[in-house]
């Protein structure tokens, strides 16, 4: 029973990597960068909806909503302001560098405006706890939301992407962005709506992280980006059903290594396992194989 | 026409380890005449740490090409073994110096190890995936060496992943590394001569093996890897060249650094101090050594300068950075700087390509 609660958790835990994940490959496959100030967005996120909620005590849906529009904007203008000008630029590296600074820019802002200190954070779930088989195996409330808004989530992305014209822009212009063009695309558009999303989504994660783990300080984002990040590689970066199942197999992993084998090591585990996928499947687990051309 | 080039690249040299050394006389004439706070004199070894680390890193990132986001966790590894080391030894080899020179090899030479044992499987991958596999390597170093617990008593060696009293040691044990509490208790070998000693033999190191053979032969990978291949060129083995002895000078740095501390913890070595080099790289330009040499030495004293901004001064520190950034690689201020600041700028600019 203890495995099943622990599976459960790591599922939980897994939706919220996905979730970030998702973001990450948007916005790596359409623009070709690794976005590192994507976990900070998540943490600015959780810090919307927890100032709406402690100082306007607003209802927490509208705080969830507040903090996604907070995101949305906030991802729109750094794409506008920080990484647009950079497109172009002799190396990629350049704005990988540059969303580093992003990311400090973000950790410190939120540092001077409501200190370093952790502040605890109440949940936004109202749905009560379920108890199964006599209180064996209990499922909290944050869980249940949690899993159900990675697949919501999931199923909403799919469909947008596959089904919109807005969703075939942004396969075309991560196809080819010339090309895109030429078609008569708006390729900054479709970029900015990429981020768009993809910060919407972070602010999502945030809320959610931070009502199962309740603590929010200005780094809470930097760790979970990462393993996101993680997650993205893992599935395959660029895949959108890459990213669902890298960022679940994580959580898994990351929740059964700390139960049964090292707290300490877990995420040890959790790089390592990365690395034997990759040495075997040098694209991540659903990942194209690159042509390579002469 | 060759001989003119190496000519040129020789001058180049030079001036870079000129500048080095007339950097250090000025640090030091300041030092001798009090001119220089407390709070600089103590960055004095640290600058010297992150510009070996800076030009190791761009031995990988400009000269070879990929991505590696885990350079501390080498760091990290020359750290703890040159720490240990010392520790070990402190009874055996009692001139400070001497201790620290072997101590900097055993550092070089682990964090070498290292290099080739995690270079053979992930220098198969390339771009991102090959960025993703050093970062997770640097964060598995981290988190190994935060397990374990060796100690010394008079029958030898304990070890134990678990905690100290598992190690089951007589009364007159020593504890030499304990888990996350790291390593205590470092004899402080390192000085800011032997770290400008240190930074010389790595530009000497990293500027022979460019301008060699060996150093063509990594540069056409980067440039064109099928093309290299085509012409015999064995591409894991310069790969795995460039990655060790990037490996090597990093675990350097690291010894550099612990000899410089109290107390040693893995920590120390996250993916930010990772981060923090590859800024320096990408900031003096890529391939460029010297532009890594200044932009360590710009960045690392940065903050400390700004600390009369108080709780800001981290703040400014991102906005200069995303605003050099924007400046240095946007076309647009590149074209912008072409045609207002005309000659000055143009030659650098060309450069920065």
């Amino acid at each position: 029973m203890s495995l099943l609660s622990y599976l459960i958790n790591g599922i939980s835990l897994g939706s919220v990597y996905a979730i970030i994940a998702l973001g990450y490959t948007m916005v790596y496959g359409i623009a070709k960068m690794l976005n590192f100030a994507h976990g900070d967005v998540i943490m600015v996120g959780g810090y919307a909806a927890l100032t709406m909620m402690l100082s306007l005590n607003a209802n927490p849906l509208i705080a969830v909503l507040v903090a996604i529009v907070v995101c949305t904007v906030l991802g729109i203008t750094i794409e506008a302001i920080a990484y647009r000008p950079l497109r172009q630029a002799a190396s990629p590296l350049a704005v990988l560098i540059t969303a580093i600074g992003v990311s400090y820019l973000l950790q410190n802002i939120v540092l001077l405006i409501f200190g370093s200190s952790p502040k605890s954070f109440q949940s936004v779930v109202l749905v009560p706890d379920l108890k199964l088989a006599e209180g064996a195996l209990m499922i909290s409330g944050e869980t249940i939301v949690t899993i159900i808004s990675c697949i919501v989530i999931m199923i909403a992305l799919t469909t947008f992407i596959n089904k919109t014209k807005a969703g075939q822009a942004m396969l075309a212009v991560s196809e080819d962005k010339g090309a895109a063009q030429l078609m008569g695309i708006n390729v900054n558009g479709t970029i900015a709506l990429t981020f768009a999303i993809g910060s919407g989504l972070a602010a999502i994660a945030g809320v959610l992280l931070c009502s199962s783990y309740p603590s929010l300080s200005p780094y809470t984002g930097s760790m979970p980006g990462i393993k996101a990040f993680v997650a993205a590689v893992f599935g395959g970066i660029g895949s959108i059903p890459g990213a669902m199942i890298g960022g679940i197999l994580l959580g898994i992993i990351e929740i059964l290594g700390k139960a049964y084998i090292s707290a300490q090591l877990a995420d040890a585990i959790v790089f390592a396992v990365l690395i034997v996928v990759l040495l075997v499947k040098p694209t991540g687990l659903l990942g194209k194989k690159i042509q390579e051309k002469v | 026409m060759q001989r003119m080039k190496t000519n040129k690249n020789f001058k180049s040299n030079l001036i870079t380890y000129g500048i080095v050394i007339v950097a250090f006389a000025i640090a030091q004439t300041l030092q001798s005449t009090g001119n220089l706070s407390s709070l600089m004199k103590g960055l004095l070894v640290p600058i010297c740490v992150y510009v070996i680390l800076a030009v190791s890193l761009n031995l990988v990132v400009g000269i070879s090409g990929e991505l590696s986001l885990g350079h501390a966790g080498f760091m990290c590894v020359g750290a703890f073994f040159s720490a240990f080391f010392s520790k070990c030894m402190v009874d055996v080899i009692p001139i400070s110096g001497l201790r620290f020179f072997f101590a900097v090899l055993v550092g070089a030479a682990g964090a070498a190890v290292f290099g080739v044992l995690i270079g053979i499987p992930v220098l198969r991958l390339r771009g991102d995936y090959l960025a993703i596999v050093t970062l997770a390597f640097g964060e598995i170093i981290k988190n190994v060496i935060n397990v374990f617990y060796i100690g010394r008593d008079s029958n030898g060696f304990h070890f134990s992943m678990k905690d100290q009293f598992s190690l089951g040691m007589e009364p007159d044990g020593v504890m030499l590394l304990s888990g996350p509490q790291g390593i205590t208790g470092i004899t402080r070998d390192s000085s800011f001569l032997a770290g400008v000693i240190l930074i010389l033999i790595t530009l000497f190191i990293v500027l022979n093996l460019i301008d060699s053979r060996d150093g063509r032969a990594i540069k056409s990978i980067r440039d064109n890897r099928i093309a290299a291949e085509s012409i015999g060129i064995n591409i894991t083995k310069y790969k795995l060249m460039a990655f060790t002895v990037s490996a090597a000078l990093a675990g350097m740095a690291g010894a550099l650094y612990s000899h410089n501390l109290a107390t040693l913890q893995a920590s120390k070595f996250n993916f930010n101090t990772s981060i923090l080099a590859l800024v320096f790289v990408v900031l003096g330009g890529i391939g460029n050594i010297r532009g890594s040499v200044i932009a360590a030495v710009v960045l690392t004293a940065l903050p400390e300068l700004l600390r009369g901004l108080a709780d800001y001064r981290m703040l400014i520190y991102a906005i200069v950075l995303i605003v050099m950034m924007l400046f240095n690689w946007a076309p647009k201020a590149l074209e912008w700087r072409e045609r207002y600041l005309g000659r000055i700028f143009r030659k650098s600019a060309k450069e920065g390509k």
